[in-house]
């Protein structure tokens, strides 16, 4: 049984990972990364589940909040980012190149 | 018996406060526009020096009054440091040799000060010249009255460096701050030597106390070799500070310095430090005779050698400078027969008569308005009467006239050279006695008698103010009368002031008979009226400058030492120099340092081609950082 959960889990985390790298468009990439924080959520809940330990629920909980701040946070940096260079391809944005 | 008094502390330590608060004032004053007056600086700089001379007459006065072989004074401010076995205090000693070297160092050096007053007169840098007169005094008080090596060595390296900073003071000329260099560098090989004994001397006998008292206790534990190379070692140093064979060259010239420096180098500080040095040392110096016999004939060597180079000098003031490396090697000369107390007598008549000279020629130098060729000057009896007068009691007593101060010293120091059997020395001794009679009144004779040879400077001569003739004449008094502190019985004297420094002497004074001392006054009377006879007819007859031929030019030429010591050690030591910067540094220091930027440069540039700037590339290095360790971690579980 659990084992659905956490093939689902890793599945979802890994077509996370794919977008961030694969995808050039700000807003997917930031998708992606959320993806990936609920991805390790249903992992945490399967196990609390699995455990009889409500353990995993109040970290589940936890990632959520912060997800939430992060998402506002990560909103305002995107419509900046969209105002300065008019464009949202995360290429454009290479100011670290060696 | 050694009592503990607080003052003695305060000795050298007024000289110094003076020299931080005139620094710091004319530092100030360097700052803003307008400077203090030169009054100020004047007052300041000569308080300290006074009432340093009254305090160490103090000195005297509590020493006199306690039993001939309860002498010494001791004062220990901190301990400075210790380790091991070694245990250093900032202690202050002051015993009857210290007191004779106390009293005249202050007193010279106090009138010195007064001089300067008047000499230094419209020098834009006046603060800053009695900050580095004050720090000098300062120092050699620390040198007389440290109460062991360690303590007298940081004064020995404080006067080191005033000279350097004084002989150095008009550094718009070049030449003055080569000769300031010149005179440090020669005393740093000096001081190499006495910093090598100082550490044989511990390794000795220093493990019971390093003091002079300590060490006079355990020095007849010193084994014959180790005390011959301390002897001759602290002697290096000797002959560094008190410009003797072979480390004279810097003395002559430090003269490119102001007047009243030439005069505290050559008559109070500095340059008598060696003498004290080896004086102080004498219960090793005793022990060791063999060190004495070398002191003796570098000393006599270097007295004939000055006094040589002192008679074709045409510089007013190089000539008393040679003048004063001859009568040094007089001192060492009297110190090496192990005659410390005729040594030390010579020191202290010599700092009168000395440094009445150099002011008087400092006075004749301003006249002229720093003139100092001899063959431009003539006649000036008439025009400067006070300073010609001292200049003559100078001269005297330089010359061993009886019964001027310098007669009875070098008579005393002649006599201990024949009473323990050294003839060649003492010969050698009449003959420098006639010669400095010679070259002392050459140059009375030209500068004061006969006619202007440069009648324009004669004509705007005129005597110096009051503050610089009193003291002269202070100093003259004592040239005349310092000598009566010594009388020998066949004088009907009792050899007072002998006696008074034999509790910090390791002397036996020689008993030679009348005989012998009538012979060696005769001589040297004898060798003065030569000397003075044969400058008399030389000199007062209408003379120019004279052209040297043959042996005379080699003597004006200073036997051309200077060139010789520049071709053997100087050249060689600065090619040596240049090979080494432009030969091994490049390839054995920069080399390295070169190669190890360089690796990190292309060690740059390899990785640089990671950083692409992407933060998709970022990511993936992440995602591949992170697998790799889980990998890691987990294969490490199982």
């Amino acid at each position: 049984m659990i084992t659905n959960y956490l093939s689902l889990s890793i599945l979802l985390f890994c077509l996370g990972i794919l977008g961030v790298v694969s995808r050039r468009n700000v807003f997917i990439v930031f998708m992606s990364i959320e993806l990936m924080l609920n991805a390790a959520n249903l992992g945490f809940v399967a196990m609390a589940r699995l455990h009889v330990n409500m353990d995993g629920h109040v970290l589940a909980l936890m990632v959520m909040a912060v997800a939430a701040a992060e998402a506002a946070l990560a909103l305002a940096v995107i419509i900046l980012l969209h105002k300065h260079k008019g464009n949202l391809d995360t290429n454009i944005f290479s100011l670290l190149k060696g | 018996m050694v009592q503990n008094v607080t003052y003695l502390g305060f000795i050298p330590l007024l000289p110094l406060a003076g020299s931080l608060l005139v620094g710091l004032l004319y530092l100030y004053a360097c700052r803003g526009k307008k400077g203090f007056p030169e009054k100020l600086y004047g007052l300041l700089g000569c308080t300290g020096p006074i009432l340093s001379f009254f305090m160490a007459v103090k000195v005297y006065m509590s020493l006199q009054a306690l039993p001939a072989d309860d002498r010494f004074l001791h004062h220990k401010a901190y301990t400075w440091f210790a380790s091991g076995e070694l245990d250093v205090s900032m202690g202050f000693l002051a015993d009857p040799l210290g007191a004779v070297m106390l009293l005249f160092v202050t007193f010279v050096g106090s009138l010195i000060h007064i001089y300067s007053i008047g000499y230094m007169k419209g020098d834009p840098r006046y603060g800053k010249f009695f900050a580095y007169l004050n720090l000098f005094l300062g120092s050699m008080l620390i040198l007389v009255l440290g109460d062991g090596p360690v303590v007298m060595f940081v004064g020995w390296e404080g006067v080191g460096l005033c000279s350097y900073l004084l002989i150095g003071f008009w550094s718009e000329d070049k030449e003055n701050v080569v000769a300031g260099n010149k005179a440090f560098i020669v005393n740093r090989i000096g001081d190499l030597g006495f910093v090598l004994g100082m550490g044989f001397l511990f390794w000795g006998i220093g493990a019971d106390g390093f003091d002079y008292l300590s060490l006079k206790a355990n020095a007849h534990h010193l084994t014959e070799p180790i005390g011959l190379v301390v002897c001759l070692l602290l002697f290096v140093g000797a002959t560094g500070k008190s410009a003797q064979i072979p480390l004279y060259v810097w003395l002559p010239d430090a003269m490119a310095g102001p007047t009243p420096v030439s005069a505290l180098i050559h008559a109070a500080t500095m340059v008598t430090a060696g003498v004290y040095m080896v004086a102080r040392f004498s219960f090793l110096y005793a022990h060791v005779p063999v060190a004495g016999e070398v002191v003796a004939w570098i000393g006599i060597l270097t007295a004939l050698l000055a006094a040589i180079f002192g008679m074709y000098q045409d510089d007013i003031k190089k000539i008393l400078a040679y003048s004063t490396v001859s009568q040094l090697g007089y001192m060492f000369a009297g110190v090496g027969v192990a005659a410390y107390s005729a040594g030390i007598f010579h020191v202290f008549t010599h700092a009168f008569f000395k440094a009445l000279l150099f002011l008087g020629a400092g006075s004749v130098i301003i006249a002229l308005h720093h003139e100092q060729n001899i063959w431009k000057m003539g006649g000036l009896k008439s025009k400067l009467p006070t300073t010609y007068k001292t200049m003559l009691i100078g001269g005297l007593a330089l010359a061993g006239c009886p019964p001027f101060a310098g007669f009875f010293s070098k008579d005393e120091i002649l006599y201990s050279a024949l009473a323990t059997g050294h003839t060649s020395i003492w010969l050698i001794g009449v003959l420098v006695a006639g010669m400095t009679a010679y070259y002392t009144f050459r140059m009375i004779f030209v500068v004061f008698h006969g006619k202007p040879r440069d009648q324009e400077a004669f004509d705007h001569a005129h005597e110096s103010p009051k503050v610089m003739t009193i003291p002269l004449v202070i100093l003259a008094l004592g040239s005349i009368f310092a000598g009566f502190c010594n009388l020998p019985k066949l004088f009907g004297g009792h050899l007072r002031f002998s006696h008074w420094l034999a509790p910090s002497l390791t002397e036996h004074h020689p008993h030679g008979g009348v005989g012998l001392e009538l012979l060696a006054v005769g001589a040297s009377v004898l060798a003065f009226a030569i000397g003075i006879g044969i400058a008399y007819r030389k000199f007062t007859v209408p003379v120019d400058e004279p052209v040297y031929r043959g042996f005379n030019k080699f003597g004006f030429n200073k036997f051309y030492v200077d060139e010789l010591y520049h071709a053997l050690i100087v050249a060689p030591y600065k090619f040596f120099g240049k090979a080494i910067s432009r030969g091994l540094e490049p390839f054995i220091v920069d080399a390295p340092v070169q190669a190890s930027g360089w690796l990190y440069k292309m060690a740059g540039l390899a990785f640089k081609v990671f950083q692409m700037g992407y933060v998709r590339i970022y990511a993936i290095y992440m995602v591949v950082g992170l697998s790799v360790m889980s990998l890691l971690i987990s294969q490490s579980l199982n």
